[in-house]
């Protein structure tokens, strides 16, 4: 194993460069960095780095076998050079300075990282009632408010902990959802992944408070491969938001995650994603993030329901269909998505809502922007099982171009073998026109607020779904992406 | 108040206004009127800034400052206001939201505190009734499934909430039924005042029985051909505007 710092560019140099992506700057900070290549050696190595139980091992393993028997999927609309996945490094960690106790003692590096990027992990500071398990490269840093919730049953840690502490839970539950042969980029986490995040509801709890974890790539030719497990018990409830960013460099890191929700009886996860990973350079393309990630969740329960919201406005490529499988009877899927491309950013992102119990119902609200020459599309299926009466689903699909050179597509699939299900779609495309924001400049408002209101118009109804403070984030974060890009 | 020279301009390298000159005083009210496609709406256009449109010559002077180097929303700000002939529809944008963000930002131009959404409501409830709008149509969104009537009912509602001091009106009156026509004259006749101008683009004199200018300009071919009081735009009515087509060529 070798040490380098990752430390390759001027913090303020990036920084004053452009205002645009103002994540791009790099934390220079001493790294425990697995050279690169992926083989059974290195996942050995991983583990026992992680000292993780010996099921954990053989998960990976078998995950590892077979995912060298698969193809990466072409099917996609999106185009990028091979990946050369032993180009990679599969672990990257902050080289802790001894075992932290608490809080107090994480790298003040690493605290003020977060602080610039806008995360708080001080718990006196923080304003909001939202609890964070903050991972940085491959590992998590810190996650607060731990106590407090641990007081009502909640756990909520780093996923590496709670391999230690609740082994039993995770065997359990883990690729119950998405198995490890599910695809080819779930198949690599599932041998590869670091850390993430571990959320465990005990029956008839709401969480006190929004539960976040937030993603940052530091080192550069690392992978980052996070698991999040979510298990949220009968008559129980949680929201959890998402957060992501990354340096700019030249070159691609691979972020392919793993997520997986479970609800019993009656339960419900919301779950809300705010991605701004660095999407490469706006004129050529160069760096960015390719953005491969398996989200999935399992209403198991009756009356049970699960609700994705995603606000996707970063990465080269964006490859990602938050699905739900609803098993139970009664139980209730929900997608919304923001998807903005720009620059030459590609996306091909949506959702699969697999009907199999009674009474089902899914509701998939998609929104696409596409600006400059990016390309965006929406890919959803639908699928109704024979025994799953009465299902329903109700799809809407809007895209909005913003200039002539750019592209968005459609690909809804259905597939049903039950004739009592219903079945509403509604698609549009519009453009965002100089009309709409000379009558808006027309009437005093200044051009970046008309982008901002025509945009947010586009997007209310997944914007509503998503916790107050990151609504604030996303609408910003979506005009400040399309300053350029409108006339 | 507003003073145009030899104003030319178009889009597209198409020369549509071919060398207007007017002035307007407060307290005026001019009405343009012209066949269809003789260049009145790229007129109102060029004075609002739509980027497509494109002055190629003359100036224009407004309260004593170069109109055509503003950006449109600092012309808005400076009083400029453009009731448009096809009001575009916003979807998701909040009417009510919108009319206070607008108000707002005229607000803050003046050195003004902003205003808070319940006294918002309040000048807007108020405002409503005026041109006799449904208060439902705060909560919808912007001119989206609006009936024709109802955009330009809205389009003086707006005018009204904002009391700009140079008000055009772009063919206001197409496509409203007589009992809306005379609701949005009496709307706009109660924003008139001595501090205030107005230009009124029409195609027919039927709206000028209810708003009365002080001028009537007959614009034929990009420019301004014969100009004259009210009884103008009763011989336009009885005559039609072809010998003016006519003079034009």
């Amino acid at each position: 194993m070798e040490t380098k710092s990752s430390s390759r560019s001027d913090v303020s140099e990036v920084l004053s460069d452009k205002e645009e992506y103002k994540f791009g700057f790099v934390t220079d900070i001493e790294a425990d960095v697995f050279p690169k290549g992926l083989n059974e050696d290195v996942i050995r190595a991983l583990s026992a780095k992680k000292k993780e139980p010996k099921f954990m091992l053989d998960f990976r393993l078998k995950a590892y076998k077979k995912w060298l028997t698969m193809k990466e999927p072409d099917w996609q609309y999106c185009k990028y050079p091979k990946i050369d996945y032993q180009d990679i490094s599969y672990y990257a960690a902050p080289k802790p300075k001894k075992k932290l106790e608490s809080l107090d003692e994480v790298d003040p590096e690493l605290l003020e990282t977060f602080e610039k990027l806008g995360i708080s992990l001080d718990e006196q500071k923080r304003i909001s009632n939202v609890a964070v398990d903050a991972v940085f490269d491959s590992v998590s840093v810190a996650t607060t408010h731990k106590k407090k919730l641990m007081e009502q049953g909640i756990i909520f840690c780093s996923f590496s902990e709670a391999l230690l502490e609740y082994p039993e839970l995770i065997e359990e539950y883990l690729g119950t959802v998405v198995p490890i042969g599910d695809n080819y980029f779930a198949a690599l986490n599932s041998a590869v992944f670091t850390d993430g995040s571990f959320v465990y509801i005990p029956p008839d709890t709401i969480s006190p408070m929004e539960l976040s974890t937030y993603f940052r790539i530091n080192t550069e030719e690392t992978g980052q491969f996070e698991r999040t497990l979510i298990i949220c018990s009968e008559n129980s409830h949680v929201s959890y938001l998402e957060g992501c960013t990354a340096p700019q460099f030249d070159t691609n890191q691979l972020h392919a995650a793993v997520v997986e929700l479970i609800t019993l009886e009656n339960a419900e996860i919301k779950y809300s994603t705010v991605q701004n990973w660095y999407s490469g350079d706006r004129e050529t393309g160069a760096g960015g993030v390719y953005n491969f990630v398996t989200k999935r969740g399992k209403c198991v329960g009756n009356g049970s329901k699960i609700s994705w919201t995603q606000v996707e406005a970063g990465s080269a490529i964006t490859w990602k269909y938050p699905s739900c499988i609803l098993q139970g009877d009664n139980t209730v899927g929900e997608f919304y998505s923001v998807a903005l491309t720009n620059g030459l950013m590609q996306a091909d992102t949506g959702t699969k809502m697999i009907h199999l119990g009674n009474n089902t119902r899914s509701s998939i609200i998609s929104k696409g922007i596409s600006a400059d020459q990016s390309n965006n599309s929406y890919r959803g299926l639908v699928k109704v099982g024979k025994n799953a009466k009465n299902a329903r689903n109700y799809t809407q699909c809007d895209s909005m171009l913003v200039g002539d050179k750019c592209g968005a597509n459609t690909f809804p699939y259905i597939e049903t073998a039950n004739s009592s299900v219903q079945l509403e779609h509604e698609a549009s495309t519009s453009k965002i026109s100089e009309e709409q924001l000379f009558y808006l400049e027309q009437r005093g408002i200044s051009r970046e607020n008309a982008i901002t209101l025509v945009i947010n118009g586009f997007c209310k109804e997944v914007f509503k779904q998503l916790p107050m403070e990151f609504s604030v984030e996303a609408q910003k974060l979506l005009t400040l992406k399309l300053e350029n890009s409108v006339g | 108040m507003l003073d145009i020279k030899d104003l030319t301009g178009g889009f597209d390298g198409n020369e549509i206004v071919k060398g207007v000159s007017l002035k307007v005083n407060p307290g005026e009210i001019h009405a343009i009127m012209g066949p269809n496609g003789s260049g009145k709406s790229t007129l109102s256009k060029i004075l609002a800034g739509h980027p497509v449109y494109e002055a190629t010559g003359g100036t224009v002077t407004y309260k004593g400052k170069n109109l055509l180097e503003m950006d449109p929303e600092a012309r808005a700000l400076e009083g400029v206001f453009l009731g448009f002939q096809y009001p575009v529809e916003i979807p998701g944008v909040n009417n009510a939201e919108f009319l206070r963000m607008s108000y707002n930002a005229l607000l803050v131009n003046r050195g003004e505190e902003e205003i808070d959404p319940l006294d918002f409501d309040e000048i807007l409830d108020q405002k409503m009734k005026t041109v006799d709008m449904d208060p439902k149509y705060k909560d919808r969104f912007l001119n989206d499934g609006f009936s024709g009537g109802e955009k330009k009912k809205n389009e003086i509602l707006q005018m009204a909430v904002l009391e700009p001091t140079l008000a055009i009106l772009d063919e206001t009156d197409s496509g409203l039924d007589i009992d809306a026509l005379k609701t949005v004259a009496n709307g706009v006749n109660r924003l008139f005042n001595k501090d205030r101008a107005l230009i009124v683009i029409t195609h027919y004199q039927r709206l000028l029985d209810y708003i009365k200018p002080h001028f009537v300009h007959v614009f034929s071919d990009g420019k301004i051909v014969e100009t004259g009081g009210k009884e103008l735009a009763l011989d336009l009515e009885k005559n039609g505007y072809d010998k003016y087509i006519a003079s034009g060529n």
